[in-house]
């Protein structure tokens, strides 16, 4: 069977591949492109560790056929940061240690990212429902909430 | 390594010509939040998959001159919960539809996949039944309207002739004093399939119903309509303390009346049955108290 021949954007880079057309987008960005960032928890949508973005919107990349991404704009954790310059949420992981393993965070990352650019004042409630597809075997959440949650406040202080 | 093909159509005819040629070996991909588990547990093996998402009356929201909605069958749930209109009209359709897991499977998940699916615990198909929906289908020999609550067959079977395709949702326009809710029971408190799942829809003039619709999701083969159920609020007062208990009482035990439920691990006859009256006084008193405001 011919190969799936793919032209789309990632990280505001065009980018081409080849893929089959059962592989997932997630098989894709960690094999073909290279892109590790996005992780493999469960591979049946319920974890979030796979996160990305599509046009905006966070998906599981896991449950998303590498062929779908045609035309479309994907965003990964690898764009998260500018250069050398961490993005706030990620600065402020490190600070708290929102993390212990590692694993699920690229995806919890990625999911908050979405989540602020949509709301830069969300509740604590807020922060835990939005990011109730993420999750994390370590930290208990605490961690992550609060540091999504100062991210929040230095963000729009900063935006002031 | 796959004898599976990719097709990702622009236009519903070359998707039902593709989808009808491959005779039961082709699967619809719209969310792909049902179907990609489903291939990777390898319960499903489709030789085709035809991609609906290019096509643009399946992906589109659209507001009708009557004051209608038309839902495309590939609408995200995401999408829904963006459209400040279609919220405001059917506040039950949109909160049923976004209750189907988490942000990232919002970002993908559909009402169109959520009915196909066939699951009789499918969180959008109750709401859809009582706002009295109707689905267009599209297929070799042409395009048909069905109520949503024709469209089920059994668990997971539909009432679909080969080769046909759910387009889309119409939701009719609303009168003053319309509006509905939808809640179901879950044993924590999110990201679960539904126990017994429960929307209302109805319209009140000058503090009386005069029009109601309730869908029952998880408590039967298929998602039910329970007409009694509706026919119980019509006519009912609507005082300070919300809907007539009397109107209420009858309405809930018509609701477990129409219960054929199974028991497993989420919940027993007895218990889905219990709670099926009980959501139906919780759901109509939301949606008593949205249309007061409307």
């Amino acid at each position: 069977m011919a190969k799936i021949h793919v032209s789309t954007t990632v990280n505001g880079e065009p980018q081409e591949f080849l893929c089959d057309a059962e592989q997932s987008m997630l098989d894709v960005l960690r094999g073909p492109l290279g892109l590790t960032g996005s992780k493999e928890g469960c591979g049946s949508g319920d974890c979030g560790a796979c996160t990305i973005t599509v046009n905006g919107r966070i998906v599981c990349s896991c449950l998303m056929l590498a062929a779908e991404a045609e035309g479309q704009k994907i965003g990964t954790i690898e764009g998260m940061a500018d250069g050398e310059t961490l993005h706030p949420l990620q600065q402020k992981f490190l600070e708290h240690a929102a993390l212990q393993c590692g694993i699920c965070t690229p995806g919890v990352l990625m999911a908050a990212k979405a989540l602020l650019e949509r709301n830069p004042d969300p509740s604590e409630h807020d922060v835990r429902f939005w990011l109730a597809g993420n999750l994390c075997r370590c930290t208990g959440y605490d961690k992550i909430i609060r540091a999504v949650m100062e991210t929040a406040a230095d963000m729009r202080g900063a935006a002031r | 390594m796959t004898d599976v093909q990719y097709v990702a159509p622009r236009t519903l005819d070359e998707a039902v010509k593709a989808f009808a040629a491959a005779s039961g070996a082709a699967k619809i991909l719209a969310g792909g939040t049902d179907l990609l588990v489903q291939m990777r547990a390898g319960i499903l093996k489709p030789g085709l998959i035809v991609d609906i998402k290019k096509i643009a009356e399946m992906t589109a929201v659209e507001e009708l001159k009557d004051g209608g909605f038309r839902i495309g069958a590939a609408v995200a749930g995401a999408v829904l919960r963006d459209h400040a209109r279609l919220k405001k009209a059917w506040p039950g359709v949109v909160e049923a539809t976004n209750l189907i897991g988490s942000t990232q499977v919002q970002g993908r998940a559909t009402a169109g996949g959520n009915l196909c699916n066939g699951s009789p615990a499918g969180d959008s198909v109750p709401a859809m039944v009582a706002a009295g929906a109707i689905v267009t289908i599209q297929g070799p020999k042409g395009r048909r309207d069905l109520p949503v609550e024709k469209v089920p067959a059994g668990p997971g079977r539909l009432n679909l002739t080969p080769g046909e395709i759910v387009v889309c949702f119409t939701l009719p326009a609303r009168p003053k004093g319309s509006s509905d809710a939808y809640l179901r029971m879950i044993p924590r408190t999110e990201m679960d399939i539904a126990v017994v799942g429960c929307g209302v829809s109805l319209t009140m003039d000058k503090g009386t119903v005069t029009a109601a619709r309730v869908g029952l999701g998880a408590v039967a083969p298929t998602v039910l309509l329970v007409e009694e159920a509706g026919k119980a609020l019509v006519g009912s007062k609507v005082g300070a303390g919300g809907l007539d208990d009397a109107a209420l009482a009858k309405a809930a035990a018509a609701c477990s009346a129409a219960c054929r439920p199974i028991d497993d691990k989420r919940g027993t006859i007895a218990y889905r049955t219990k709670v099926a009256g009980v959501l139906l006084k919780r759901t109509a008193a939301i949606a008593a108290e949205r249309a007061g405001r409307n």
